[in-house]
């Protein structure tokens, strides 16, 4: 065999990412979530017909590591700004990157009004249970009995109200057309996650309507737990609030196994 | 070709006009006095190949006009004072992100939910901000009718030359009332000069990113710098006014907009009483024709402002008039339109300093 043909890139560095360091905390999901949605705009080929819009949140600096177009939305505000965005620009892939409280609790309206115009942009929804930016206030998604500094005995539903599964919701709606929950936890969890994006972004260039993956991601710092007992956290605890699965699918798609 | 000369509701004007400005996006949500506009809007937009979309509410309908506009569309959308408050928080945003957009408020009584009836309460929203932080917004606040369409056209102008929210203030009258309008040459939209700022996808260029979140302090500080270099230069060359009658005036009536309209046939009646009366129309609310002002006030001339709400726009005269002639106000609140004779009452008032209509002003 001759020397040429020894080597083939199996593993790199996506281009949809820019060569940064983020500020995400060790063992957060953000950068795993990021890394996703990176590698699949990469496989589409797409990169370059990608318009995103970042939340405000932890991840409001997205701009800084996506390494494509990129407008910041005023809190909650990103599925607005993405159907301006989609409206002008019919041909491109545009996504909204958002925690659960920009998407779940101040961009409610926004976030049910877009999905149920069935705008075809897809979100990708990082639920964490927490406000990380804000340093881990309640959040529309904090469990009952989960502890927050706004809800230091932890979330009562007389007290605090009840945790809000928004992907449930919004499946009610015809609007939408996909929407699936996965968790940034194990391997295995995250190859179904990154299938379950390269889906939502194929139904939306396909025109099918709005697409939604809620990923349920570990937030160490503000769950005040180490990433290994945050994976734990979320394997065991919160999936039972916010079970894992195929929550909606009316893309027609044959699954490949 | 400039059209010919129609018949049309203020609202509608403005809705024309938009679209032969190049305007094909149009965001909004329903609040009376204004509704005209988009529902005018919801048809003709269509049949230019634009798009209409009634939002879920007057927030979700600026931050559609910001995805517009970062995607480079010339775009605008509208509302009443309650539904500009909603709106006030993306007009900041776009102003530090330099996105441009058209606004406009058909005003309404307030505060609150006030009323629908015609009022110029918003002077301090629009021109003051309402948003937070160091930004302008640029004011266009034209009389009605045939300014109205000239207007609007101007605004979008101004809007992408500077790179900047403009905007357009009318009042539930202005919108409802038809008058004759010969509309300007329309514009192409595929004519209006590129913008390399806009977000298209990154295809043969750098990723382009949009935003107005700066959290280094000094970095900060040179973004408002630069906006405020933008603001001076703004103040310099785009303020607009108009005057009627003044050069031999012994009172000059500060108004604008329908007030103006008003306080026009009171000059009249005061002229063929004998006094020579004039108006100084400020036509750019921000920036104010603050020179212009103070310089026209001298020689003894007496300075009466009248506003459609209890003195909003006074304080700006102030700032241009200072001691140099005596100030009268007289304003009406709430929506309540007063007639051409109150106004005349008015000035007579100020003319022999008497106090029973209006009051002087101590600066
Ligand atoms: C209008 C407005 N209100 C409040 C805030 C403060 N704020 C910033 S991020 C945030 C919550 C973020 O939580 P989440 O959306 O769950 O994202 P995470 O940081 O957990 O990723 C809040 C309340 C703001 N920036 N703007
Ligand atoms: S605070 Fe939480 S969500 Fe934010 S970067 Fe840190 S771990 Fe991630």
């Amino acid at each position: 065999m001759s020397a040429e043909v020894a080597y083939q890139k199996v593993f790199g560095y996506p281009e949809s990412l820019k060569p940064a360091q983020t500020h995400y905390c060790p063992g957060c999901g953000h950068s795993i979530a990021h890394r996703l949605v990176a590698e699949c705009l990469d496989e589409l080929g797409m990169r370059e017909k990608t318009i995103g819009v970042p939340p405000v949140g932890c991840a409001v600096l997205a701009y800084n590591y996506f390494n494509f177009d990129m407008v910041e939305a005023p809190h909650g505000r990103a599925l607005a700004v993405a159907t301006g965005i989609k409206r002008v620009h019919p041909d491109k892939l545009v996504l909204t990157y958002q925690g659960d409280g920009d998407l779940a609790a101040i961009g409610t309206a926004e976030t049910i009004h877009a999905a149920n115009r069935g705008e075809k942009i897809t979100t990708i929804f990082i639920n964490n249970a927490i406000y990380g930016m804000t340093g881990g206030q309640m959040a529309p998604t904090t469990t009952l009995g989960q502890v927050a500094t706004t809800a230091p005995g932890g979330r009562e539903p007389e007290r605090h109200g009840r945790p809000i599964d928004i992907s449930r919701m919004l499946a009610v709606s015809d609007g939408t057309v996909y929407i699936e929950r996965c968790s940034l936890t194990s391997v295995k969890n995250i190859r179904k996650a990154k299938k379950a994006i390269m889906k939502a972004f194929r139904a939306q260039l396909d025109g099918l309507g709005f697409t939604l993956v809620e990923l349920l991601s570990p937030c160490p710092t503000n769950w005040k737990m180490t990433p290994k007992a945050a994976w734990e956290w979320i394997d065991t605890e919160m999936v039972k609030t916010y079970p894992l699965g195929v929550i909606k699918d009316n893309t027609g798609y044959e699954d490949k196994k | 070709m400039p059209s010919e000369k129609m018949l049309m509701r203020g609202s509608n004007v403005v809705g024309e006009a938009a679209v032969r400005a190049g305007c094909r996006y149009y965001f909004g949500y329903p609040i009376t006095p204004q509704n005209e506009l988009p529902e005018y809007l919801s048809w003709r937009l269509p049949e230019v190949g634009g798009t209409f979309i009634q939002a879920e509410s007057e927030i979700a309908s600026i931050n559609m006009v910001m995805g517009a506009a970062a995607a480079g569309a010339r775009v605008m959308t509208s509302s009443s004072s309650p539904g500009i408050a909603l709106k006030q928080e993306g007009i900041s945003y776009m102003a530090g992100q330099e996105l441009p957009c058209v606004v406009a408020n058909m005003m309404r009584g307030g505060p609150g939910l006030g009323n629908i009836a015609p009022s110029a309460a918003d002077y301090f929203q629009a021109t003051r901000g309402g948003g937070n932080g160091d930004y302008r917004t640029p004011t266009l606040a034209p009389a009605g009718g045939q300014e109205l369409a000239e207007m609007v056209f101007v605004a979008f102008d101004l809007a992408d030359t500077y790179r900047t929210p403009v905007m357009l203030l009318g009042d539930g009258l202005m919108g409802q009332v038809m008058e004759p309008v010969v509309f300007p040459d329309p514009i192409d939209p595929a004519s209006l000069p590129q913008k390399d700022y806009i977000l298209d996808g990154c295809e043969g260029r750098d990723p382009r990113a949009i935003y107005s979140l700066i959290l280094d302090p000094p970095a900060l500080m040179e973004h408002n710098l630069k906006l405020q270099a933008k603001y001076d230069l703004i103040a310099e060359k785009e303020v607009r006014y108009d005057t009627v009658e003044l050069d031999d005036a012994e009172i000059i009536v500060v108004a604008y907009g329908t007030a103006a309209r008003i306080a026009e046939e009171a000059v009249h009646e005061l002229r063929a009483q004998g006094h020579a009366a004039g108006i100084f129309r400020p036509i750019t609310l921000w920036p104010y024709p603050k020179q212009q002002l103070r310089e026209l006030a001298r020689d003894g001339r007496k300075v009466a402002v009248f506003e459609l709400s209890l003195g909003q726009m006074v304080e700006d005269v102030i700032l241009s008039v200072g001691e140099r002639a005596p100030i009268y106000f007289y304003g009406v609140p709430g929506g309540v339109i007063p007639t051409p004779a109150d106004v005349t009452d008015f000035l007579h008032s100020a003319l022999a300093d008497d106090g029973k209509v209006g009051r002087r002003i101590e600066v």
